[in-house]
């Protein structure tokens, strides 16, 4: 996992969730996700392919993805709305995408979002790369954000050449 | 004053439906990805679209490119979460008349329909 991506993504949940559900997120500090981290009810994920390749993850409970679902939707969203999975994966498109906004130098691509509902579910990744934890606080419970991003390197090692010189 | 929305998302296109009803636009047309937006748009004739960039089937850029092959003159917002410079050039390449970046907030999503149906010349 490069930190590099931490902080947009940071940047993007508050603007997001201030935005569309006028809710503050305080976060909390960010962490390596263990063996026993994210165990959830809803989880919200986005791919990202091109010069940097990754996942981002929004894990909630049931009680606070249906709190922030139904404030992004202006009505009540409870989790067996027909509109609760797709408001779920809304948000998490707009995460991703005002972070990867934020890549500079990269030609990234998000993926259509997919949502997971299950009691304790778990979201692995194949690869084994290093995932991020970042706590997220807000007046109707907190929640988790993961991350996991590589750098495939082609534009910005195009770009360290050209700033060099070489 | 016929608008269509296109976006994957229902919640998107019911948060952009209370905008519209709220600046007094009850025609709407819906549609949840580009194959079906160009048979609904044939089929409507809209005043205004409000296009996603990313959905499934066809996406926005190619709808729009889809629509200039034919009308030259409907004005086309994008209204999506590709926020890049790149993007936004490549969207005004392909015929766009505004753009939007999510996430919005309701004022200024109002803003720039009321900015691009003005632009237009057409009104409520």
């Amino acid at each position: 996992m490069n930190v590099r991506f931490i902080n947009p993504f940071i940047a993007s949940i508050c603007n997001t969730l201030e935005t569309m559900c006028a809710t503050k997120v305080t976060i909390g500090k960010p962490s390596l996700k263990g063996d026993n981290d994210g165990s959830t009810d809803v989880s919200g994920v986005i791919g990202f392919s091109g010069d940097a390749a990754g996942s981002l993850v929004l894990h909630f409970s049931f009680d606070v993805a249906s709190a922030i679902a139904s404030k992004f939707a202006g009505c009540e969203i409870t989790q067996d709305h027909e509109d609760f999975s797709d408001a779920i994966g809304e948000l998490a498109n707009m995460v991703a995408g005002a972070a990867k906004a934020q890549f500079e130098g990269l030609n990234v691509s998000i993926s259509l979002p997919n949502v997971v509902v299950g009691k304790g579910h778990n979201v692995t990744s194949s690869k084994g790369e290093k995932r991020v934890i970042i706590p997220c606080e807000t007046e109707v419970g907190n929640f988790m954000v993961e991350v996991g991003m590589i750098i495939k390197k082609a534009s910005e090692s195009r770009q360290a050449v050209a700033a060099t010189g070489a | 004053m016929k608008i269509m929305l296109v976006d994957d998302s229902r919640t998107i296109r019911n948060i952009q439906k209370n905008v519209l009803k709220q600046l007094g636009y009850e025609d709407i047309v819906e549609a949840e990805d580009g194959v079906i937006a160009l048979a609904k748009f044939a089929e409507t004739s809209p005043d205004l679209c409000l296009v996603d960039w990313n959905m499934p089937n066809m996406d926005g850029i190619t709808l729009i490119r889809k629509i200039r092959e034919t009308n030259k003159t409907v004005p086309l917002i994008m209204c999506t979460t590709e926020a890049e410079k790149t993007r936004v050039i490549e969207a005004i390449k392909a015929g766009v008349n505004n753009y939007i970046v999510k996430p919005f907030t309701v004022e200024s999503l109002g803003e720039k329909i009321n900015q691009t149906l003005s632009k237009a010349g057409a009104g409520a």
